[in-house]
């Protein structure tokens, strides 16, 4: 056993993937032999991800793990193989050609797709939580461990965002939150769960594709809509059956007798006097204070948010429904002869509309989108005049997917896009202790395309010739709702 | 950063992964339905904190066995310390030898005393721990190099052999070897006990001082490693077959020694094409010849 003193020795980096803490030597792996030391940088060295079409229709995505032996010894369809870029690893840097520059013939088109795993400094996701519950005050800080990782950004249709990474969480901030948001962004593109806090608000748990947890209550269902919409949606199942609603929902809370869908309907006053401020006729804004209670807000006593009834208008036996946006939550009310309400059993002609809500809410769920900018120098492993891949990109020449996954460019400068993680195959991401994410990425066009635009000719291989090396690739299904990487009718020729 | 342990099933939707750093396990059982899904419960949960348990005590399992008198905590660790005892005297060797098998062995326990299943297997990479009710039996094949699988040989073993426990070991495979045997894979009660045997077996099939043979320090390759300064065997050119013959007899010769102390049942060696098995006159291992044949990765259950 060496002594901790002689170690490391330069070119020796130490692996934190697991407790053994391996110290691997410049171009060795570790114990494992998933993880290496590639030019100082710690990298994954999984066997390489070959998605596989012919399997494709109405499989889920399997990783082929027994790799050896799950080869059925066919022999390769172009069309119908494509290789991602998870577990290609990288050439670091990135002057020299990109480790795998593919060519296959397509429906009688050669097509060129140069994959490559990008170091992504320069990264971060985007949170979609469904929930109306208040998660935090918009612009505060979210963080994972203690550190500081992103921030609250948008509250949007029945969902919370959240905006975590990006290149000053990574980079800009102490050693350890460049860490712990390196982490977390790993986990969250990884589709495993993260615990988040934020700062003045929830703790939250979230993992790609599966319901939100806050507070430590599990997310059931997004809400059917406002309360205002909810008013719409069921004006016409209430009407005759009860004398007035309230959809309690911390953002827009509806009010049957003045909202306009009950106005047409020919719904009467009912001298109701609710709290909030009045936007429009039968729409209110903060009721209450936001919280997890009804509707978003923080009430669990639905009466607190009413104002006495106004004589004269309202009358004894008036028939009130108080509702949330999901229909979770409900009470049934009468006035007495001092026109108070009486809380009552909720009548059975009213329990169909509640339950309805109910059903027309879609399942809670968290979204991670992957965002990362591959403007930067890993496109002069594609081509050695990168601002002609950034345009071949604009112009739809060149396809670009992550891990075989469809991706969304943004408009205006760079190569920035987003990618649903959940689209992916499993564990597609890794890390460097940079720290940086290591993100797969293909760039696919056709073949006379790439080498106008000054690709590595020289470097191009078959995609037979590659998959030869069947042991050192995994094979997985493509995901049925993701577009096929190599269909030719997309990226447009520049000769045509 | 720390990766949590993968645990799920295959695609094939029978056999159980487990996953956690260097430990890589495909595990089965046979049994009722229920039976199998109780021991596969009760692997996943042991399965949970046993890498930690390991790098707990992870210096001591890495000096040399019997040399400081230190007992370790852990129960893996204790049986890897056991498996390589009746080997110090003689021979260089760490707890690490053993690790593999005594894994492989903790997962099957948990699983046996959980359920009762007819049969079951723990698989880490080719170190396997087996478990047979009465009456039971499974066949075994020996493959060349696990990316091209062929058999170059099978076992059968029935429950009422005393085996529970075959472990490969050779310097093509994932841990370092002394010596140059493609592949040397051992038959013992125990899979602890077989994985220390097959290593330090493999290390003698030798032909010291060759110069077809290129050896590397092993701290060369890996800083941490448990052979430290000892030189691993990294290639071996083309031998003549007197030379692999003369190899074999060396590794043939401790293979003996084991056998008749009672530690080892059965030990089949492969080097460059060529194949032997201890004792000889053995029914249960049948090798099976190919002209071609290249090397011996791995063992795995067919």
């Amino acid at each position: 056993m060496p002594s901790a003193g002689e170690l490391p020795v330069v070119d020796t980096i130490r692996c934190d993937a697991c407790p053994v803490l391996c110290y691997i030597k410049r171009g060795n792996a570790g114990a494992c032999d998933r993880y290496a030391n590639h030019e100082g940088q710690l990298v994954r060295v999984d066997p390489h991800i070959v998605l596989d079409r012919a399997k494709t229709q109405g499989t889920p995505l399997v990783p082929f793990l027994d790799r050896e032996r799950e080869w059925d010894g066919n022999l390769v369809k172009d069309s119908e193989t494509f290789i991602t870029a998870i577990g290609a690893g990288t050439t670091y840097p990135d002057y020299k050609p990109a480790p795998f520059i593919v060519s296959s013939e397509v429906e009688g088109v050669d097509m060129v797709t140069v994959v490559t795993e990008g170091i992504f400094s320069y990264c971060g996701v985007k949170l979609k939580i469904d929930t109306d519950r208040h998660l935090g005050p918009e612009c505060n800080l979210v963080r994972a461990q203690g550190e500081p990782v992103g921030h609250v950004t948008t509250g949007e249709y029945g969902s919370q965002m959240l905006s975590l990474g990006g290149v000053r969480h990574l980079t800009g901030g102490t050693k350890s939150e460049g860490r712990v948001t390196c982490e977390t962004l790993l986990n969250l593109s990884n589709r495993k769960e993260v615990e988040l806090t934020i700062d003045e608000g929830a703790t939250v748990v979230v993992a790609a594709g599966k319901p939100p947890v806050v507070n430590n209550q599990r997310e059931e269902r997004m809400r059917v809509g406002c309360g205002s919409a909810t008013i719409g949606m069921f004006a016409k199942q209430w009407f005759g059956k009860v004398d007035d609603v309230i959809v309690v929902d911390d953002h827009i809370t509806g009010v049957l007798s003045e909202h306009q869908a009950g106005k047409l309907l020919g719904v009467r006053d009912t001298g109701i006097r609710i709290n909030g401020r009045r936007s429009t006729a039968g729409r209110y804004f903060q009721v209450a204070q936001p919280g997890s209670g009804w509707g978003g807000t923080n009430i669990s006593d639905p009466l607190t948010i009413l104002k006495p009834f106004k004589p004269g208008i309202a009358w004894p036996r008036l028939r009130l429904l108080m509702v949330s946006t999901t229909g979770e939550q409900y009470a049934y009310f009468e006035l007495d002869d001092n026109l108070r309400p009486v809380e009552k059993e909720l009548p059975s002609q009213l329990t169909e509309s509640v339950q309805r809500i109910r059903e027309n809410c879609e399942p809670a769920l968290t979204t991670v989108l992957f965002m990362g900018g591959a403007g930067g120098s890993l496109r002069s492993g594609v081509t050695e005049n990168p601002v002609k891949l950034t345009r071949s990109v604009r112009d739809n020449f060149t396809r670009v997917t992550c891990g075989g996954a469809p991706v969304y460019i943004w408009p205006g400068g760079g190569i920035t896009f987003m990618v649903d993680v959940s689209c992916m195959p499993e564990n597609a991401f890794g890390y460097v202790p940079t720290p940086a994410l290591v993100a797969p990425i293909e760039f696919t066009l056709k073949k006379e395309d790439y080498a106008a635009l000054g690709g590595h000719m020289d470097y191009v291989r078959t995609l037979s010739s590659l998959m030869e090396e069947k042991n050192r690739q995994r094979q997985v299904s493509s995901l049925p709702q993701n577009p096929w990487p190599l269909q030719p009718a997309a990226p447009r020729s520049s000769q045509e | 950063m720390r990766q949590p342990p993968i645990i799920r099933m295959l695609p094939d939707q029978r056999r159980l992964h487990l996953h956690d750093g260097p430990i890589d396990l495909i595990v089965e059982a046979f049994g009722s339905r229920a039976e199998i899904r109780t021991a596969y419960e009760a692997a996943a949960r042991r399965f949970l904190t046993i890498l930690d348990e390991l790098c707990a005590e992870l210096p001591l399992l890495r000096s040399p066995a019997g040399t400081n008198g230190v007992t370790p905590r852990g129960v893996v660790a204790r049986r890897m310390a056991d498996a390589v005892g009746p080997f110090a005297a003689q021979h260089f060797i760490t707890p690490m030898a053993a690790v593999a098998g005594a894994v492989a062995e903790e997962i099957l326990g948990a699983m046996t005393t959980a359920a009762n299943l007819s049969r079951a297997y723990v698989n880490n990479g080719g170190d396997i721990a087996l478990h047979l009710a009465a009456g039971e039996s499974f066949q075994i094949g020996m493959i060349e190099r696990p990316d091209r699988p062929s058999l170059f040989g099978s076992i059968k073993l029935h429950a009422s052999q005393p085996t529970r426990g075959i472990a490969t070991s050779g310097w093509r495979g994932r841990s370092f070897s002394l010596g140059i045997a493609d592949a040397v894979t051992v038959l013992a009660e125990r899979a602890a006990m077989a994985d220390a045997a097959a290593t330090i077996i493999a290390n003698e099939v030798d032909l010291p001082n060759h110069p077809a043979i290129v050896r590397v320090p092993a701290r060369e390759i890996a800083p941490d490693n448990d052979l430290g300064e000892r030189l691993v065997t990294r290639a071996v050119g083309e031998l003549t077959p007197g030379e692999i013959v003369q190899a074999l007899h060396s590794g043939v010769v401790v293979a003996r020694q084991l056998l008749s102390r009672g530690l080892i049942y059965a030990v089949a060696f492969r080097l460059q094409g060529q194949s032997r098995v201890e004792p000889q006159a053995l029914r249960m291992m049948t090798l099976i010849h190919h002209p071609d044949a290249e090397s011996v990765g791995s063992v795995l259950h067919v």
